[in-house]
């Protein structure tokens, strides 16, 4: 936009509007709830479905929910799934066919998707679906329903004011504030007697819904405010990763004898791929009803920790879990470079909170970047014969 | 496979459960008898065909030495033979008996245990024949089943994943019941339930067995590590279901001091 809308403020009383005009607009509203024992992204109603004074605590393999002494209704970090399994479900039909012995068939899956408005969505969150755009909404590999249920969402951002533990969005300079890429972005403020929303508009749709939204301008004094919540989230981060050379450093620590260090605690569950933000792979499967005369073919989210997942003639390449963890780790950090001109890797530490047995991608990156300085420890051929256990 | 294939239904040491998943699959029930003739299925007919048959699914364990050599003719009048579920995979929950003396136990359930003519072991009907298919499960998943059907009917392959329960958690949407404190042996138990328990916040209970490479030993030390459970329990969590599958067989033991 060639003249950004100033700032303005929306008071928590008034917030409820926000949802409503969106779902007004026909837009099936998406923002966090509590639901078991977690904060999760489900459809929302109004500003009463929100986790009002619930907040998490996160750490390697570890989630709980926990009351916070204010009200605010952002109060949380990443939870377990990203926007990612709305833009690109777990589990979709691409196309179905009919036929019997005179006739073959062959139908798209024509459903229109829906038109989804996202509220509270992280600045990692927001990087990651915009590497995910990179992904498949590229000429060569568009996934074009991905792409209409891209061009549809409205994003409403919100800056963190707090991190989880496991949180590293500022190492990998995503976060935690939204520089770019939504519609309207949010920073709560909660003060004594005062509580309300730090309002940007970054779209002309924003505008537009800005328009029906009772606000007043924002202050200096607010901006700062608004400021001051970002800076806290950023220096709250305990977890980092150094970016610097991490490409060159992985792509060296091949036949490194820490992989199979690791292997000996990962499980190949492939939860970490499963809740990454980035993470795109998927499978396809046929079905076929008791006929014969009805197929479907269905995309399903994959994993490169399957052993199937390297199947090609004559069984798979990944045959050792450690060759698996090598390439998750590989791709996010270092080839994800080559192949789209991004890190893979967003920050949102969801692959370590949820790992059920806590292995924790900052940490396995220090392991090759502290070996690399030492050379005693460098896995390169003849060492690891002799380092192995 | 003939104009209309003829599948027979075999009980061996079991509780009829999997046999059961069968009936229950009242909708497509009378589809398949179209498609299908069935030749021997005790649960819902008396009615027997002789052999050969297309395809033998299997339920239960061989248990008795009668059910040693039964399993040899059945594998030699069928085409196709699947074993279904944990019982007949993997031995199932009688297979504790394998971790004891027989003749304690023999002792201790029947009044009369000069009746009772039983071999030591419960063992998986793969371990006396050749067995095509597996399907897992205590009970086995029904969609499971229909799929395998119509996946031979159709001469394609049958889609039955190999990999962990998590996967199918993920893609349904549940929030990790273990994360958030509760011991599951979803991580180390192949998929095809659609992550049931889970989904109605317990732990996976691992009665699919393990999954394409478990690490039992991994799961096992961080539940001991966060205090989530002590070496007994896990003993007790690898030998439920599928306490003779070799990789809970050997987790299990391990934690057994
Ligand atoms: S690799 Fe882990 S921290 Fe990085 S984006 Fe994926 S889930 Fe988040
Ligand atoms: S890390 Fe694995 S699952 Fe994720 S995008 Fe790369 S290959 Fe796919
Ligand atoms: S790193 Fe953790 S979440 Fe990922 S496959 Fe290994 S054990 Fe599972
Ligand atoms: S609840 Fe159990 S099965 Fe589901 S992801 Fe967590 S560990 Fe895996």
């Amino acid at each position: 936009m060639k003249d950004a809308m100033p700032a303005v403020c929306i008071d928590r009383a008034d917030f409820d509007s926000v949802i409503k005009a969106l779902a007004g607009d026909g837009y099936n509203v998406v923002g966090p709830v509590l639901r078991e024992g977690a904060i999760i992204y489900d459809e929302i109603s109004g500003v009463s479905d929100l986790p009002e004074g619930w907040g998490d605590e996160q750490e390697a393999g570890t989630y709980r929910t926990v009351k916070r002494n204010d009200k605010a209704l952002f109060g949380h970090n990443s939870g377990q799934q990203a926007w990612k399994k709305f833009l690109y479900p777990s589990r979709e039909r691409l196309w179905s066919a009919q036929g019997d012995n005179a006739e073959f068939k062959i139908e798209p899956n024509a459903e229109t998707p829906p038109k989804y408005a996202f509220v509270g969505v992280h600045a990692c969150d927001l990087r990651a679906i915009e590497i995910q755009d990179i992904v498949f909404m590229n000429p060569e590999t568009a996934d074009p329903r991905y792409g209409k249920r891209r061009e549809g969402a409205f994003i409403v951002a919100v800056n963190c004011a707090q991190s989880a533990k496991t949180c590293f969005c500022a190492a990998m300079g995503t976060g935690p504030r939204a520089e770019s890429g939504f519609d309207l972005s949010l920073t709560e403020i909660i003060e004594a007697n005062a509580h309300y929303f730090v309002a940007t508009v970054g779209s002309a749709r924003g505008e537009t819904l800005m328009q029906k939204i009772k606000s007043r301008p924002a202050t200096d004094a607010d901006l700062q405010a608004a400021a001051t919540r970002t800076e806290n989230a950023q220096k709250q981060q305990v977890r980092s990763l150094d970016r610097e050379g991490v490409k060159e450093l992985l792509f060296s620590s091949y036949s490194d004898a820490h992989w199979d260090k690791i292997a000996e605690r990962c499980l190949s569950c492939a939860n970490c791929t499963m809740v990454c933000p980035t993470c795109f792979c998927s499978k396809t499967e046929d079905t076929t009803d008791l006929s014969g005369n009805h197929a479907d073919r269905w995309r399903l989210w994959d994993s490169c920790f399957t052993v199937d997942f390297s199947y090609i003639h004559g069984g798979s390449i990944r045959k050792q879990v450690a060759s698996r963890y090598r390439q998750w780790m590989t791709h996010k950090l270092a080839s994800w470079i080559d192949q789209f001109g991004t890190s893979g890797c967003v920050g949102c530490g969801r692959c370590i909170t949820w790992c059920p047995v806590g292995i924790d991608i900052t940490e396995e990156a220090k392991v090759f970047r502290e070996e690399k300085m030492d050379p005693r420890l460098r896995g390169d051929d003849e060492v690891v014969k002799g380092t192995k256990q | 496979m003939s104009e209309k294939p003829k599948l027979a239904v075999w009980k061996f040491s079991s509780c009829d459960g999997c046999q059961l998943s069968l009936l229950d699959c009242e909708d497509e029930l009378l589809a398949i008898t179209g498609v299908i003739t069935v030749a021997n299925f005790v649960e819902a007919s008396r009615e027997v065909l002789p052999g050969p048959y297309d395809v033998s699914l299997v339920e239960g364990s061989v248990t008795t030495p009668h059910e040693k050599e039964l399993i040899q003719e059945i594998r030699k009048e069928s085409a196709i033979l699947i074993s279904i579920g944990a019982c007949a995979t993997a031995g199932g929950i009688q297979a504790l008996k394998n971790f004891a003396d027989v003749k304690d136990y023999v002792s201790a359930v029947y009044a009369h245990p000069e009746y009772i003519k039983t071999l030591a072991t419960a063992t998986a009907i793969s371990e006396h024949v050749k067995v095509d298919y597996e399907l897992r499960g205590c009970p086995i998943n029904k969609e499971q089943l229909l799929e395998v059907v119509i996946a031979l009917l159709q001469k394609r392959r049958p889609n039955i994943p190999l990999y962990s329960v998590c996967i199918e958690c993920k893609r349904r949407g549940t929030s990790c019941v273990m994360v958030k404190g509760t011991p599951c042996m979803g991580p180390v138990t192949q998929a095809g339930c659609n992550a049931l328990c889970p989904a109605h916040n317990r732990g996976c209970y691992g009665c699919f067995g393990p999954m394409e490479m478990p690490n039992g030993r991994s799961l096992g030390n961080w539940m001991i590590d966060k205090k989530m459970a002590e070496p007994k329990d896990l003993v007790r969590m690898f030998r439920t279901f599928n306490a003779d599958a070799p990789a809970f067989k050997e987790a299990g033991n391990s934690y057994e001091k």
